[in-house]
């Protein structure tokens, strides 16, 4: 199959440093963030990449950046064969655009309150010009709400009917990838299955690849074929799906997986993880992870191992 | 429930009313519900399932016009949801301790966070400065906070998420209370910071035979953690029971779409079991059941009868067919 | 069941949270109904008004300074409210001297708020050196009381005009002036809104499906912001009114031709101390009631608007 997305080389960073005068008083030098540090990957069309990790692993970055919300500090993405920052022809670039969509967290601050759910479907048609006629009504029964929802108002619906909406906008565009940061983290339980579901049917249905953002392991298990696991902004796992959570081979994936709570873990133990994720801004020297890496030797405090390939996992570490 | 020793909190028939212009809601209606010392009881349910104002109506934090409309509330054998402000805010922190899910909510931001224990301690304990400052520093030990004796004179500010939250569990318990409700405590925490929490109050419940209602919507959360679990729905308690029971063979058709949805019951990339609709808003509430619109078992008598409410001793559903029987 | 029922759009907009608090605030039911009677006064002020007072015609010097309700000694004319020097009707130069005013008010604020609100949504927006920009020049203003800066324009502007014209522009420099002492306002409320709301997931959304800048600004962003708009609206409505009135008071506002409230109370005060009270009294206090009642109706409207404030 072919690669719908390539990801090479991505860094993204940001200027966190206190304004100039105040540095100056205080004597202080820059501070820069790197938010997504040296990241490749690549997504098979009709596939689920998902990326994982905890909060300041760049996870959410990494999406803005592919769908095209931020420019990456160096690196380069590419969709469809299409170089998303560095193509010139505009006409071949605003068409690979419109086939990116995103699906966003929170459903109560995706729709736009002041909005007739009607219009907010239709418009990645209506903002580039398409025929809108009938569509809204057609999506929402695809999503499974009622035609004659068009009329409403987002406020009138429940967070889960909210998200279907939002899919249903993301539809609109006929899209080829979609990316979904944490869709479903805003959702109950019950409501979240809902929402995975037809996540699923409409990824058969229309031949869509998603690039799934979550810090929800059950859920990644769930949905993907493929899984990255990040770890302060820098990729460090990456394995087909079964592989991954059968058997993990960084020390920090291993780490996550028996950290995560399980619905049959009654009353189990666990030794609890050592330290806490650092400080982006000043990452710790060599492997990011070795403060807290219980088989760290000085090799890792002062070198930091690459992306190897070790069967079918890619894995940034000495050990694995 | 009777043979689990002495019983901490025991709430009985509890009921919460909000007065609106469109009548009158009812959050918690009919709550029963017991704690036992060393005990950790999960309480589990969706948003808008009543569970966190049913912990803050024990800890008598109801924000008005939200009032206790009805029941008992029994701490250690006292009865405590009649008492006044004055002698409740004594109870807080004294015999009741309090986690929130954002911990910066029970921090002061300006005072640095042995002030804060200090306080807190002298408030409750009949200790001089000096041994509230000792017994400050030995509370943070306890929970996890390295050099706590240096890092007695910080900001909250200058804690991470998780060391913040490990502060305000030692603020909860440093006044040696027999109950602590702990509402979301690990939601905001990643999950290894979650980990850590977790195995922390589970430490802190056996060493020191504190009970621990423990309010969330993470059924993995629960099943590591709790002895029991309450599960909540529209503001009624639907199934009681050991955790076990509950999460591996559940009674109500809820638990059991609850426990069939989570991505976890479905292995492999199958469906997974879907409960149509969403939780009904509290100004709207069907009548009979307020769970038979969306159960595939409800019969017309779910859609006449409130559902029966639940015998502690016996019952652990509240479900017309909860001994199994289908008609 | 989808039909569209006006009554039915009626009924739920009176049981709106809006129209709920409104029956349950007496303040802003009183305030609503005098303000809506100075209001609907003004504007048909030729039809309640019992004499034209600019027509010259009309006017009879014998009526000058006719007390009120007492028949003019050498006319027998009788005035509700007196008359004034002229021999003007003191209740009819109040109605169309309120027309003056509050058109200058509703003129004034409607400037500030389109240019508030536009300069407001591009520095929230745009942000960077542009925004800056924008605040600065607002916080410069801030620091010289509104006055001033009204007096300001309306003597560079006096400058440019005509001598044959300046009555006749005098209303609009008017309100040019005092619009632009009032933008700000918007402009710093409508920022921070636009900061906020610019953040906001639909935005991005809007963004991603190749909606344009000022599209996003138009149709996502300032339906949004409006809000706190109206309320300010309100508040910079009363404010505009009393600014009228203190600069007509000084003799820099409406001309004598066109009298506004304030140049009615400048007329009445020469009159003050020598026994007419009445052609000073009324203009002042029904220029107390409209800015009262307005201020009053604005300051519900935050209420209701933004829960937070109160």
């Amino acid at each position: 199959m072919r690669d719908m997305v390539k990801v090479e080389k991505l860094c993204r960073e940001f200027d966190v440093s206190p304004p100039w005068l105040n540095r100056v008083i205080e004597g202080k030098s820059k501070a820069i963030l790197h938010a997504v540090n040296d990241v490749s990957f690549n997504i098979k069309k009709n596939s689920v990449y998902a990326l994982v990790g905890e909060s300041g692993s760049g996870k959410s970055t990494i999406g803005k950046i592919v769908v095209g919300l931020l420019p990456p500090t160096s690196g380069s993405v590419e969709i469809d064969g299409v170089d998303l920052f560095h193509e010139r022809d505009k006409s071949k670039l605003n068409s690979t655009r419109s086939g990116i969509q995103m699906i966003f967290q929170d459903p109560y601050a995706s729709l736009n309150p002041r909005w007739k759910v009607g219009g907010i479907i239709v418009e990645p048609v209506e903002a580039r010009g398409g025929n809108t006629k009938g569509l809204a009504e057609k999506l929402l029964e695809q999503v499974g709400l009622s035609a004659l929802d068009v009329n409403k108002y987002p406020h009138e619906f429940s967070g889960g009917q909210r998200q279907r909406i939002c899919i249903a906008r993301a539809l609109a565009a006929e899209p080829n990838l979609i990316v979904c940061d944490e869709p479903t983290s805003a959702l109950d339980v019950s409501v979240q299955a809902q929402v995975l579901n037809l996540m699923s049917d409409l990824r058969e249905e229309f031949k869509l690849t998603y690039l799934f953002i979550s810090h929800d392991l059950t859920i990644v298990q769930h949905m993907a074929d493929v899984v990255g696991v990040l770890y302060l902004g820098r990729l460090i796992e990456e394995a087909p799906r079964d592989i991954l959570f059968g058997s993990p081979k960084h020390p920090y994936t291993q780490m996550l997986l028996e950290a995560a709570p399980k619905l049959d873990g009654f009353g189990r133990e666990v030794a609890p993880p050592k330290g806490e994720i650092p400080d982006p801004i000043n990452p710790p020297s060599g492997c990011a992870y070795h403060p807290r890496c219980p088989i760290a030797t000085d090799k890792c405090k002062a070198e930091r191992p690459e992306m190897t390939m070790k069967d079918k996992t890619r894995v940034a570490c000495f050990f694995a | 429930m009777n043979n689990m020793g002495e019983i901490v909190l025991s709430v009985r028939d509890f009921g919460v009313e909000i007065p609106t212009r469109q009548g009158i809601l009812r959050p918690v209606d009919g709550l029963s519900l017991d704690i036992a010392r060393g005990k950790i009881l999960g309480v589990v349910g969706e948003s808008g399932a009543g569970k966190s104002m049913t912990g803050n109506a024990v800890i008598g934090l109801l924000d008005p016009p939200a009032h206790v409309a009805g029941g008992e509330i029994w701490l250690n054998g006292k009865r405590i949801d009649n008492l006044n402000r004055e002698r409740m805010r004594k109870i807080r922190g004294k015999e009741i301790g309090m986690v929130f899910q954002d911990p910066l909510t029970s921090l002061n931001p300006l005072l640095p966070i042995g002030d804060q224990l200090v306080e807190t301690i002298m408030e409750h304990l009949p200790v001089d400065k000096k041994q509230a400052m000792e017994k400050a520093v030995a509370a943070l030990d306890e929970v996890g906070i390295p050099a706590a004796a240096q890092r007695i004179g910080s900001y909250p500010h200058e804690f991470s998420g998780g060391m913040r939250q490990r502060v305000v569990i030692a603020l909860a318990l440093c006044a040696e209370p027999s109950l602590v409700i702990a509402d979301e405590p690990t939601t905001a925490l990643d999950v290894s910071v979650q980990a850590q929490i977790i195995s922390l109050l589970k430490r802190m419940c056996k060493e020191r035979g504190t009970a621990i209602m423990l309010i969330t919507h993470d059924m993995g959360v629960i099943a590591e953690t709790a002895d029991e679990v309450a599960v909540m729905y529209a503001g009624r308690m639907v199934e009681l029971g050991p955790v076990r029971d509950v999460l591996t063979s559940p009674t109500h058709p809820y638990t059991q779409g609850l426990m069939a949805s989570t991505p976890l019951a479905a292995k492999g990339n199958k469906r997974l079991n879907q409960i149509e609709g969403a939780m009904p808003r509290l100004d709207n509430l069907p009548q009979g059941c307020a769970f038979h619109p969306r159960c595939s078992i409800a019969k017309d008598k779910c859609k006449i009868n409130p559902a029966p409410g639940m015998d502690l001793n016996e019952g652990r559903a509240a479900c017309w067919f909860a001994d199994g029987t289908k008609q | 069941m989808r039909g569209f029922s006006f009554t039915n759009t009626i009924s739920r907009a009176w049981k709106s949270d809006f129209m709920w608090s409104f029956r349950r605030t007496p303040v802003a039911i009183v305030s609503f109904f005098v303000a809506m009677i100075l209001i609907l006064g003004a504007v048909f002020a030729p039809l309640f008004a019992p004499y034209n007072p600019f027509d010259p015609a009309t006017l009879n010097l014998m009526n000058g300074f006719s007390q009120p309700m007492v028949p003019n000694q050498f006319t027998g004319d009788s005035f509700w409210l007196g008359a004034d020097d002229q021999g003007r009707d003191v209740f009819s130069t109040i109605l169309y001297g309120l027309r003056i005013s509050l058109f200058v008010g509703f003129a004034a604020v409607a400037f500030a708020m389109v240019l508030g609100v536009t300069l407001g949504l591009v520095a929230g927006y745009v942000g960077g050196w542009i925004g800056a920009l924008i605040m600065r020049i607002a916080d410069v203003q801030l620091t010289f009381p509104g006055i001033l800066v009204a007096m300001l324009v309306f003597g560079i502007a006096k400058g440019f005009t005509p001598i044959e014209q300046r009555d006749e522009m005098a209303i609009w420099v008017l309100v040019i002036a005092i619009g632009l002492s009032e933008w700000v306002q918007f402009a710093r409320v409508v920022r921070g809104a636009t900061m906020v709301e610019k953040n906001k997931e639909y935005v991005q959304a809007a963004h991603l499906n190749g909606r344009r800048p000022i599209s996003i600004m138009v149709r996502h962003i300032l339906p949004n912001v409006l809000g706190p708009v109206l309320v300010i609206a309100t508040i910079s409505l009363a404010l505009a009114i009393i600014a009228e009135a203190t600069l007509s008071f000084l003799g820099v506002g409406a001309p004598p031709t066109q009298p506004s409230l304030g140049t009615l109370i400048r007329i009445g005060q020469g009159f003050m101390f020598s026994g007419e009270w009445w052609i000073l009294l009324f203009p002042a206090v029904t220029l107390l009631t409209l800015a009262l009642s307005v201020n009053l109706l604005g300051d519900w409207l935050r209420d209701v608007l933004n829960p937070k404030l109160r």
